[in-house]
């Protein structure tokens, strides 16, 4: 079989498909996933092909689908719930952290919760401060739920039926910046797809490299820009935000000895943060410079495009926080 | 301030006396498990919030025999009576008061988070609130699979302050999901009364802005509340879609144990005492015939040994090992559903 061009919307949806094929139980709701097809056209096409019934438009009322979604879940489906974009699912927190995060514990592992959340995003559209959040930290902080971060055509296809057979709720980040990526989805894609570890994305020796979502980009582009300066920067792909893969960062670390770990959350509080304070807790005689994070600024997301990239993290960013901790900014 | 209430319940109870008698042992049942809470509270043997249901059991107690046992309960974080009439052994309530691994949530809920697989018993949920929207997905579940289940939905008339009670409700009705809104209204969201909280106070004109069929009960006669969640269930598990029904209650002690009742006049909890949902029955069924003085002396016994067994068996029941304290977080790989 060889390689199919596509775009991480197609390999959404096509995911979404597969995975509304393989089990009866499975189906879409939210805002506009139906007749509009998708904010993100990822549903595109999906509610003429399983009705209306298994692709179901919402109110927008984030709160009582989300927990809807749980009662479902808890009711025997495996629903996928789709909240527009992370900005718009503070408003059913609550549900999420009170009720499905909490349930399986506070009711001494006698009711688990088979939900997933898919959110966009992340941001880089000029939406301002409203519309451009990233706070996929705040989720990789509570226990009972695991946090995935496609930032591949391969992941973007091959996540959600794993997500959908882990007993626990699953929340997915889809950055929005990459819904138009088009890449080779490889012919050796697995549907079963590890939604465990972390993925060394690029080989390197000097330093490694920490990204994941919309930011993996980004530090691939920086590592090669320092390549041609002689630098060798292992990239790794964190893909999972909780739990943290740590064995595969760490190993990467204790190889390049240097650590700089990108996040488009903002620093205080990050989980940067988390990572570094990892690293120096498990690895830190193995460092030989002090580690860095690229973090946003910490201002609200503005508008204008020259101000929104000064917020975000950039690869001349990411290449000088490489080349300081690699000793080479002289 | 003298508070004016309605007069007692009254009028012949329509049922045969076996099933008559049900209704007055759970509520015996109910009001001799949460009167041993108390005490235990009161030595430190019990610990957190304990809201107690002491003069609401007749709302508990007519809607739990309007169900059946495919039928899911989600409740609230006053709960102890809906688990109880629900099929959770007084045992396993009184082990998680406790704090131990044969509780009901193995020690890991207490008092709020009530919790039982076997029954549907879906909950405790000590988020005002935080219970209708799972309730709607139960429902969701429920129609999707063509199952005849009815997902029975308990709440406070505090949680209609909520957005989620606005959001789930227009959902239920919306999508015409199999739900019954049981609104306890006990007049007071912790302190703050009804008509201090709510532009408008007629809870059933809220229900029937979605549309939705509303009822309204007197919810400290059993009767009342029997009829009224018979009715509504019934009309729901015909596939009418959701029914909102409103229980005017009166809760006798306080929210909870840090209470100190500031808000509220020791005559109206007086007055409110004279339509207790015990004695009023009770003298009901003896006017009728059904009940006599030893017969209740009777059954009362029976609940207090039930409560001094469960108690026993909490007091003796082992702790969750420390060990076993992340247990539970996720779930294992081999027993996923």
């Amino acid at each position: 079989m060889s390689p199919t061009r596509m775009s991480y919307r197609e390999a959404l949806r096509a995911a979404l498909r597969e995975a509304m094929q393989r089990d009866p139980r499975v189906f879409l709701m939210g805002e506009d996933v139906g007749r509009y097809g998708g904010t993100y056209a990822v549903s595109k096409g999906l509610l003429e092909e399983f009705g209306a019934e298994r692709i179901r438009d919402t109110p927008l009322s984030e709160l009582a689908f989300v927990g809807a979604g749980i009662g479902a879940a808890l009711g025997g489906m495996r629903p996928i719930v789709e909240v527009m974009t992370v900005n718009f699912s503070l408003l059913a927190l609550d549900q999420i952290v009170n009720t499905a995060a909490a349930l399986r514990h506070m009711s001494g592992g006698q009711f688990s919760v088979p939900l997933v959340i898919r959110m966009a995003t992340g941001a880089g559209r000029q939406l301002a401060a409203q519309h451009s959040h990233s706070l996929e930290n705040w989720y990789a902080h509570i226990p009972g739920i695991r946090v995935l971060a496609p930032a591949t055509i391969e992941d973007a296809r091959a996540m959600l039926w794993p997500a959908l057979r882990d007993p626990d709720p699953v929340v997915i980040f889809e950055h929005a910046q990459l819904y138009n990526l088009e890449e080779d989805l490889p012919a050796h894609w697995e549907s079963n797809a590890d939604i465990s570890h972390a993925r060394v994305r690029r080989n390197g020796t000097d330093l490694s490299l920490l990204a994941w979502g919309g930011c993996l980009g980004k530090a691939l582009e920086a590592a090669a820009l320092l390549e041609g300066e002689g630098i060798s920067a292992e990239v790794i792909d964190l893909r999972v935000l909780r739990p943290l893969d740590m064995d595969t960062v760490l190993a990467s670390v204790r190889r390049t000895h240097r650590a700089v770990v990108v996040d488009e959350g903002w620093r205080s509080g990050s989980l940067a943060g988390e990572l570094l304070a990892r690293i120096a807790e498990e690895s830190f005689y193995d460092l030989d410079a002090a580690p860095a994070r690229v973090c946003s600024q910490e201002v609200p997301i503005p508008y204008a495009k020259h101000l929104e990239d000064a917020a975000l993290p950039q690869v001349p960013m990411i290449a000088a926080a490489a080349r300081r901790v690699a000793g080479r900014d002289a | 301030m003298t508070a004016t209430v309605a007069p007692p319940p009254s009028g012949p109870v329509p049922y045969e006396q076996e099933f008559a008698l049900r209704l007055l042992a759970d509520m015996v049942r109910i009001r001799r498990m949460e009167e041993a809470c108390a005490q235990r509270y009161g030595e430190g043997r019990i610990r957190g919030f304990l809201h107690l249901y002491i003069g609401e059991e007749a709302v508990a107690t007519g809607a739990m025999h309007a169900l059946g046992a495919q039928d899911n309960v989600v409740a609230t974080y006053r709960e102890h009576g809906h688990a109880l009439l629900r099929g959770v052994s007084m045992a396993a309530i009184m082990a998680e008061m406790f704090g131990r691994r044969e509780g009901c949530s193995r020690g890991r809920g207490g008092s709020m988070h009530l919790f039982d697989a076997a029954t549907r018993f879906f909950g405790g949920n000590a988020i005002v609130g935080g219970g209708l929207p799972l309730a709607v997905g139960l429902a969701l579940a429920a129609k999707m699979q063509g199952e005849g289940r009815v997902t029975a939905c308990f709440f406070g008339e505090g949680a209609v302050a909520e957005g989620a009670f606005h959001e789930s409700m227009n959902l239920a009705a919306l999508w015409g999901l199999p739900v019954a809104f049981l609104c306890e209204n006990n007049l007071y969201a912790m302190g703050t009364a009804l008509a201090r909280s709510e532009s408008r106070t007629d809870l059933c004109a809220k229900a029937e802005v979605f549309g939705m069929p509303a009822l309204r009960a007197d919810g400290m006669d059993v009767v009342a509340v029997h009829e009224a969640a018979r009715q509504a269930v019934a009309q729901v598990r015909e596939g009418g879609g959701p029914v909102f029904v409103e229980f005017q209650t009166y809760r006798f002690r306080a929210h909870s144990m840090f209470d100190p009742e500031l808000y509220r006049d020791r005559a109206e909890v007086e007055a409110w005492k004279t339509r207790g949902p015990i004695h009023t029955y009770s003298a009901r069924l003896k006017a009728q015939g059904l009940l006599d003085e030893e017969r209740f002396l009777a059954l009362d016994r029976a609940a207090e040994e039930e409560v001094a067994e469960a108690t026993a068996f909490a007091e003796s029941a082992a702790l969750e090992p420390v060990e076993d304290l992340l247990r539970d977080v996720c779930t294992p790989p081999e027993a996923g559903p």
